[in-house]
Formats: structure tokens, sequence, C-alpha cells
């Protein structure tokens, strides 16, 4: 074996302080297979050493939690005996490399995450961000992430039900692709990764290893170059057929009690898997590489540690349980090794070829791994601009059509309609609404979930943008008639040792934390993905959130459509005529400067609240979230969905009206309202001190702002169907 | 009436028309691939999804499975056999209908809601719904597009085969409303003994009012 | 003894993987492609030492597995290792 010296070390991806520190932990120089499973350790996708003491600071408890951040995904309690458990990952770096099978394998990953945990995987949700459509790569990228989401998840036969989809130059050099899983379980059915018993089996389930991904781990913490495209071998190829063969012989297994612990291999495999679980139960590891099923021949044991074929997991069994695993295993057509046992050691060691050639303390993997408390700057909100100028000459009608039509908001049909959106026939809301709902399956309650985030606002202010993102996710789990109850996160950054990109990363955990806190709505998994750069350009700070609600009885599942014509449309919320940041200033006027809208907490949750009990009270028709577009865009959204109009009057100049329509002001939703209930609600409204603004009423056919526009239901379908549509023709 | 469900590695609907046959009384074993023997059946299901992970040709490796002998024996003396999606893909595989499935047109896999018409309602699949009737039941494929030759077609015809076809709301069969290319808009055929089904649409999406529509119900019915 | 399958469309037979693949690689500037059919090959190796024997057997399996008559054509040959 070479000889291990800080130029390889280096050439790794550690520092030359890192390496030092691994000699001191040693008590030696480590030889290659040992540096290799450090440097795969304590790179920043499995150590997390930049964000770390960071994300110590958000909530992970409210009444419902049952496990935080720190295993493969986090638990709420949804009533009953039932647990759902839920997380959210990214994939970036391989999907711009390779989009389909890193937007597949990204899938695969994270729905391991979740059965690994005694789960079965109920729905899949994605975050999906390109950069701008006239970019060369941006087509490509598009329809290989698509496909490979599809590929996988419908394969696998996991509904994917949610997601967001967005364009922006800032992703030209890197995409975001962020997976998000979520399964049902019983609480006292729920598997963790901490392993216990000394002289346990630790064994090997489901594909073989070969050559893939090595080095992946170090991939993801890097930054792009021009050589990015002879980094194409490191990319891990998914098969969905065999994950799905592994789920059934993993939760058929786990019916019966001979499983102590269970983690699957993701980002650098065997070696994360296997120390995670050791270093949990504070135990040590052996494992006899020989026995490790290989699909190539001659492997090397840093091969085997470091490469990442997927579809595989790790379990450590009771003993004598064995043979009855066995069965299972191959019954299903898997691959099952007895690979090693656990022991008191608390080190990882490795034998191969009858020697041994790792021993490393195990604590020094995981633990003690490095944490930086890297520089930062703190983003201050950016002086308000005055729109008035650059909005009093623009037309209503044109805007609203310009923002119809535009690759970001409209129908994204295009794209949830290659997910298998309805398979395991659980699905009751289906994408396109503000959130999606599964059924809990056998069950008179749902699942409700949305991924949101605008990232836009965190660039221009990361604090309000984070705090921001999480509301949304709460509004948009309100407007279908759910109860919030945690989120997962994907904090997707640039390079965290400039200060200027640590400063937007403290700046968004710390505007989460404040949203979380107000909305008792903690976080319970996440990931974060760093270094997405390409020759020095970051993306915008993008911290994509993904909240999950529970709906106590589907049957009061609330939507957007409108339900009738004659009944009354109203504003619940303040409207202050904030546009900075706004779609209207930012695409239609192409202006990126100024602060994002401001957040008020208080309103959030009382706003919230107030909707929430309106739909339980059964007193609206259809409820939306107002976002991006403002009222005009979320009524319009209305109307399309149910093929029903509205007439709406908004009073004023051109300026005014235009700040009512388009304005992002937070914490508002659009409500329809039959005209026998108006009363109640208004009184409710006093009596809470709610703002509620009646606009209008539903009419056939067409929609209408008094005075300002008139166009058909169908034109404006016709406008915001067209780009998808069109992008894809040649 | 008694109904088996086959299980291969990589089904994903086979828990999912279960549930939709138990709805309309039908008791309902599943089966697993590898088994010898199918249980006593009046009806045969291979649900859909991907088997084999649609490996070589979809439902190609599935139609090999030892228990496919036994679905074959099954159908020879008149029992009924329904595929559905990937089970359809099995059937025309396995040559108990001909025909082929191929990658849709647009090269694209697709779920949404689409309209059938009712060519042929007298088959034991159709019975409960009136002749030219129009069904709204989702599709969810890769692989829909049915091809057969032109000899085949005429022959399909003649024998009142083509039980559903792709149509507008209104049950008019336009090039427009065929989401896969499929060569007259064959959406669903019948064996020429009529105890074979295979389909692309899923019925059992479409039997649970909350999951938005009851026009699948009417194929459970007409087996019943 | 190690053998090539080529499994190709019949002749007459739709291929839309084909023709989006002739349209992308003309999009690359790739000009002058009249035609471009997707298909397959297999590379087997089996223990057999007849080569008739070996190519008898690898007929089987098209007719059998690799190739679906229907709208399929193969063709099998042994390669030199």
């Amino acid at each position: 074996m070479q000889e291990v010296n800080q130029e390889i070390a280096i050439k790794h991806g550690l520092t030359a302080e890192e390496y030092k520190k691994i000699i001191k932990l040693m008590g030696r120089n480590p030889n290659l297979v040992e540096l290799g499973i450090f440097s795969a350790m304590w790179n920043e996708h499995c150590s997390y050493k930049s964000s770390r003491i960071w994300l110590q600071t958000l909530p992970t408890k409210n009444k419902y939690v049952i496990q935080g951040p720190g295993e493969n995904a986090g638990v709420v309690d949804f009533g009953d005996g039932d647990v759902v458990i839920f997380k959210i990952e990214s994939h970036n770096h391989p999907s711009y490399i390779e989009p389909y099978q890193g937007a597949a394998t990204g899938v695969g990953g994270i729905l391991r995450d979740v059965f690994t945990m005694g789960a079965r995987p109920v729905a899949n949700l994605n975050s999906i961000r390109f950069g701008s459509p006239n970019h060369e790569k941006t087509k490509y990228l598009l329809n290989g992430v698509v496909s490979g989401i599809g590929g996988y998840g419908n394969c696998i036969g996991v509904p994917t039900v949610g997601g967001e989809t967005e364009f922006d130059e800032c992703y030209n050099g890197n995409i975001l692709v962020n997976a998000m899983n979520i399964g049902v379980a019983k609480k006292n059915k729920v598997f963790y990764s901490i392993a216990s018993g000394i002289g346990n089996p630790v064994v090997y389930v489901g594909s073989k290893t070969g050559r893939d991904g090595i080095h992946g781990a170090t991939m993801a913490s890097a930054e792009f170059d021009e050589d990015s495209e002879s980094k194409k071998p490191t990319v891990q190829v998914g098969d969905p057929f065999t994950e799905k063969l592994l789920l059934e012989a993993c939760l058929e297994l786990m019916q019966r009690k001979s499983i102590v612990s269970i983690q699957d291999m993701g980002a650098a495999g065997l070696t994360s898997s296997s120390i995670e679980m050791a270093s949990k139960g504070d135990l040590g590891i052996k494992i006899n590489l020989n026995l490790i099923p290989c699909r190539e021949n001659n492997m090397t044991p840093y091969e085997i540690m470091l490469s990442e074929s997927q579809e595989r997991m790790l379990m450590v069994l009771k003993k004598g349980k064995e043979k009855e695993a066995r069965k299972i295993f191959e019954k299903w057509g898997l691959d099952f090794a007895i690979i090693g046992k656990l022991t008191n050691s608390k080190r990882l060691e490795l034998e191969f070829n009858k020697k041994n050639v790792c021993s490393i303390p195990i604590h020094s993997l995981g633990d003690n791994a490095p944490k930086y408390k890297r520089d930062f700057i703190t983003y201050s909100y950016p002086k308000i601009i005055n729109r008035d100028s650059d909005i009093e000459k623009l037309d209503i009608k044109n805007s609203l059509i310009k923002i119809l039509s535009h690759h970001n908001y409209s129908n994204k049909s295009w794209v949830w309609e290659q997910y298998d959106h309805m398979v395991m026939t659980d699905t009751i809301q289906k994408p396109g609404g503000d959130s999606a709902v599964v059924r809990y399956h056998g069950k008179n309650k749902g699942i409700a979930a949305t991924v949101d985030c605008v990232p836009r606002y965190c660039k221009a202010h990361p604090k309000s943008g984070a705090m921001q993102a999480v509301c949304e996710t709460w509004r948009n789990l309100i407007s279908v008639g759910a109860q919030p109850i945690a989120i997962t996160n994907c904090l997707n950054f640039g390079n965290p040792e400039k200060k200027e990109i640590m400063g937007q990363f403290v700046d968004s955990i710390n505007g989460m934390k404040e949203a979380c806190e107000a909305l008792n709505y903690p976080v319970i998994s996440g990931n974060v993905s760093l270094y997405n750069e390409t020759n020095g350009v970051a993306i915008y700070p993008t911290p994509t959130i993904g909240g999950v609600g529970l709906l106590k009885n589907i049957n009061n599942m609330m939507t957007f459509n409108f339900k009738n014509t004659e009944n009354i449309i109203a504003v619940i919320g303040e409207t202050s005529g904030h546009l900075s940041q706004s779609a209207l200033i930012y695409d239609v006027v192409g202006d990126k400067k100024g602060p994002p809208p401001q957040i008020n907490l208080k309103a959030e949750k009382k706003n919230g609240l107030f909707v929430s009990d309106l739909i339980k009270g059964k007193l609206v028709n259809a409820v939306h979230d107002i976002s991006h577009g403002g009222i005009i865009i979320t009524l319009a959204e209305m109307c399309m969905a149910s093929n029903i109009g509205a007439k709406i009057k908004v009073t004023g100049s051109n300026i005014d009206k235009i700040k009512y329509l388009f304005s992002e002001d937070q914490a508002r939703y659009l409500i329809e309202i039959s005209k026998k209930n108006l009363e109640k609600i208004k009184k409710i409204a006093n009596t809470k001190n709610i703002k509620i603004d009646i606009i209008g009423k539903t009419q056939s056919e067409i929609f209408e702002v008094e005075n300002d526009l008139k166009i058909s239901v169908k034109e404006l379908k016709m406008k915001n169907e067209s780009w998808f549509k069109n992008y894809n023709k040649n | 009436m008694k109904a088996s469900v086959i299980v291969f590695p990589g089904s994903n609907c086979d828990r999912d028309v279960k549930i939709s046959l138990e709805k309309f009384g039908i008791k309902t074993s599943m089966v697993w691939h590898a088994d010898a023997k199918l249980p006593k059946s009046d009806l045969v299901v291979l649900p859909g999804g991907f088997s084999y992970g649609d490996y070589l040709r979809c439902g190609s490796i599935a139609s090999k499975s030892r228990i496919m002998k036994e679905v074959i024996a099954h159908s020879k003396k008149g029992g009924l056999v329904m595929g559905i999606c990937n089970g359809f893909q099995i059937l025309v595989e396995s040559k108990l209908l001909p025909g082929v499935l191929i990658r849709n047109i647009n090269l694209k896999f697709i779920c949404k809601n689409i309209t059938v018409k009712v060519t042929n309602n007298k088959t034991n699949f159709t019975s409960k719904t009136n002749r030219n009737s129009v069904l709204e039941i989702p599709i969810a494929h890769n692989e829909g597009n049915y091809f057969a030759n032109k000899d085949l077609i005429n022959e399909l015809e003649d024998n009142n085969q083509i039980v559903l076809q792709y149509c507008d709301a209104s049950g008019n069969i336009t090039k427009q409303c065929n989401p896969n290319g499929s060569i007259n808009n064959i959406a669903g055929i019948v064996s020429k003994k009529g105890n074979v089904f295979g389909l692309m649409p899923h019925p059992e999406r479409a039997a649970d009012e909350l999951l938005g529509g009851m026009d699948g119900s009417l194929i459970f019915k007409s087996l019943k | 003894m190690k053998l090539q399958v080529i499994v190709t469309l019949k002749k007459d037979v739709l291929d839309p993987q084909g023709s989006a693949i002739k349209s992308s690689l003309s999009n690359m500037g790739f000009k002058n492609i009249e035609s471009l059919r997707q298909g397959k090959t297999f590379e087997i190796i089996v223990k057999e030492k007849d080569e008739k024997v070996a190519l008898s057997k690898a007929k089987d399996m098209c007719e059998k597995l690799l190739a679906n008559l229907t709208i399929e054509d193969y063709s099998v040959k042994s390669i030199k290792e």
C-alpha cells in the first residue's frame, strides 16, 4: 500500500491541519485505506463540519416529535399509534454531471433513509432548480432530471405528489435537486441505527458492491470548474427494481424481532454506515472485507470501503436470527452476507486477505470530526425602494399575462405528469395544489406535504428569506385544511469558506429558528449542501423547506379551485404594497434590487389559525395562499383550476392598483365564501382583529378586474400552459 | 367470485387492485410468481407496476415466470384473466393477447386522467357499462403504445375484440386525445374467446370517490 | 465461447426513439444521416466448445426471450476473444 503524506491527504480533499489532526487521533500516520475513510467521513457532506454548530441551534421539539435530527430521518406522532417519518436530501453535484442518474439516485437515497427506519414510503416530493432557460445546458438537465426522478420513483411504486420547479441564472453552473420522502409506520415498530450487543452479527444486504461513485461524497463537497466533465465516472447508477426488492425484503424482515439496528449505505457507503452505527452505540465494529459481495474483480479494501454502489443496507441482527433473515433476502433475490461483528474495541477494524488493513478509533471519525466556526458577516435588511416610477406606466393586463406565461409561474403539469402521482391509490390531492395530500392508508386521516423556498428573497435578505420559506410551507399546509406538524430542511449554499456565504447560512439558520419557534413547527431532519459554486459564482442561498401536516379527517380537505359562481372572494391579511423582489419587479420590470417582503410572525400565526378555523367550521369553499405574483396571480390560479371566473374591483390610481394586485406581502390568503357565511366570518375576523377585504365575487368564464381588464379563463389557461409545451417542442 | 392477483418482483399495483376487487365483493388471494400452483380462481389478475424493472422488454421476463404456465392453463380452460398496464404487457408477451405494446410516441412517461370509449360492452369485463359510454380512468405508463399490423387490426375489429379506445370527453376518437400513439387509439382489447382482457388504464385508481372518480368501478362490477 | 446477439426492430415497425436520436444528432451538426434505428446487443459467454452448438443455443435464447419476434429480428455470431 502506498505511503500516505500531506500531499496525498490534500488530494483527498483534506486540509493540512485536518491531516495533522488525523495523525494525532490515530497516534500514527494513517495508511491509504484509513486516509480514504477519514477523507470520506470528514468531508462536508458527511461531517457537516461547517454547519454543525449552527444546525444545533435550531428548534427540534414539539409534542408530536418522537425523533428529531440525528437519525436517518425524523419521526412524528400522527395519533392512534401511527407515525410519519420524513426527510429531504440533496443530490446537486451528481445531477449536474449526469442528470438522469444523479436525480434517480437522489430519490433512491432518500427512500432508503425512510424505509431503513421501518416505514413504508408513501410519498415523494422534490425541489428542482435549473439555470436560465436559455443557458445551453438547461434543456438537457431539465429533461434528464425529470426523467430520472420519474424513472426511479415510478418504478419503485411510490407516488411523486408535489414539488417545485424553478429557473434562475444563478443556477447556471450548479443545479439543485432536493428529494424528499415521507413514510408511515407504527410507533412501536420504528427502527434506529444505534448498534448494540457485542458479538452481534453485522450483515450486508442488497446489490453487490462495484466501483460506482468512489469519492462521490468528496465530489459533493467540491466546487466545479472546467474539469467537471471529467468527473463523470464518479456518479452512481441506480437500480429502482433492486430497491423495490430491498424495500419489500426489509419491511418483511422488520415484521419479526430480529433486527437490532439498520442503516442504509448512502454517501460514503459501507464506511459511513458501519461507523455511524457503531459509534452511536459506543462500540467497535470488525469487518472482513473478503466477505463483501463484489460485482467487480480484484476490488481493493480502499475501493470496497468507499464504493457508493446503490441499493445496499447494513444491519445488526440478534444472534441466532441470521438464518431466518437470509431466507427472506434470498426469496427476494438479494445478496445477504454476514460480514463481521460488533466488538467492544471502539475501533473500526477491517481485515482483508487475513491482514489487518485498518484500525481507527471510531469516535474520531464522527464525533471528533472537525467542527468549524467559520467567519461570517451579517446582512442587514436592505433599504426599501420606492417602486412608483417603475410601475406607473405598467398595464395590468399585460403584466398579468407576462407573469402567467413566465417559465417560473406557468402550469407545471409537463413536469408532474411524468411522475406517477397516483400509485398506491391514496393520493387525494395531487400536484398543482397548495399542498399534496396522501391518505394515511386504511385510515380516515391524511398527510399533507409541501416544499417551498423563494431564493431571490433569500439572496436579498437571507434571514427574511429563510423565515419566509418556513412560513410559506406553513400557509400551504393550512390552506388544505391540515395542521402543520414539523419540517425538514435542505440547505443549499455556496462556499462556506467565504464569509459572505457563511453569513447567508448563519442568517438563514437564524431566520428559520425564529419562524419555527413562533409557529411551534420544529426541524426534525435535514441536509446541508455546500460548495454550490462554479468558477467562484455561487447560487442564491436556497434553504428549501419541506413541511408536513396532519389532516385529521380527509373529508375536511380544502382545495383552491372555486366551487361556484356568485360566491364572495376575500383577502385575509394586510396588503401594504411591497413590490421589491416580487414577480412583477424581478421578472416583468427586470430589477433584482431591494428587500424581500417583511415577515410578521405574529400575523402569520394569527391569520393562519383563523383560516384553519374557518376550514374546520366548513365556512369557506376554497382557500389559496397568496404568494408569487400577489393577489392577481393567486386569483387567476383559483379561476384556472376551476374554469370559473371572477370579478373584482380595486380602487385608486394605477400605482395603487398595481401595488394592491401584485405585491407579495406575506401572511395572506385568498378565500371563497358563500353569501350565507359572510356575516359570520366578518364577525369572527372582527373579534380576532383579522384584516379581511371583500374584493369581489366569482362569475362564469370571465376573469375581470373592473375597469382594468377582462379576459376569458380559457385564454388565461392557454397562456399559462404554453411555456413548457413550447420549450420542449423541438 | 374468487380472484388471484399475481405478484411479480417489481409489481406495484397489486395492493391497489386487491382493495378494489374486495371492495366489490370479490374474494382475493395474492399469489407469488414463483409458486407452482394457482389457488382455485375464477379470475386471475396481472397487476400494474414494473415487473423485473421493465428490463429487456416490459413484461417479457414476468411472462416466463413459473406461475404463468398455470395462468395460461387457466385461460385455456376458459377462466377469466385481466391484465392492467404492466399486466397487459405481460399478456401480450405471453401471447395470451395479440399485438405488442411499445414506447409512448412522445417518449415520456405519462400519468393523467384520460377518457376511453367503451367500444364493446358485451364482454365479461364491461357488461355493466353502456355501449359507447365514456369512462374517465387514469393512465400511468411509458410503454402503452399498442401496435398491431393491418391484418391483426382487421381481425380484432371483425371479432369485436377492441374493448376500450382513447377518446375525448364527448366520445370522439381523435389523434389529440390519443396519449401514447396507440394504433386506432386502442386502450384495451379482449381475446377472441373473450375471457382474457388487457387494458392500459388503471380501473383500480378510479374506484374511490376520494380519489376523484368511480368509472373504474364499472369494470369490477361487471366482473362480479 | 463468446457470442454476440444483435436484436433490431423489424423494418416496418415505428421507432420513435431512433427518430429522436437522429434529430438530436442532426441538431449537433451531424447532417446527412438518412436513417437511424435503435437496437440491442447482448454479449454472452457460454461454456461450450462447439461453435455450432453454441450458436444454436443462442438462437434458441433469441426465439424464447431475447427478441420479441412480432416486432424484432435477431442475428447471432461468435466472436474471437
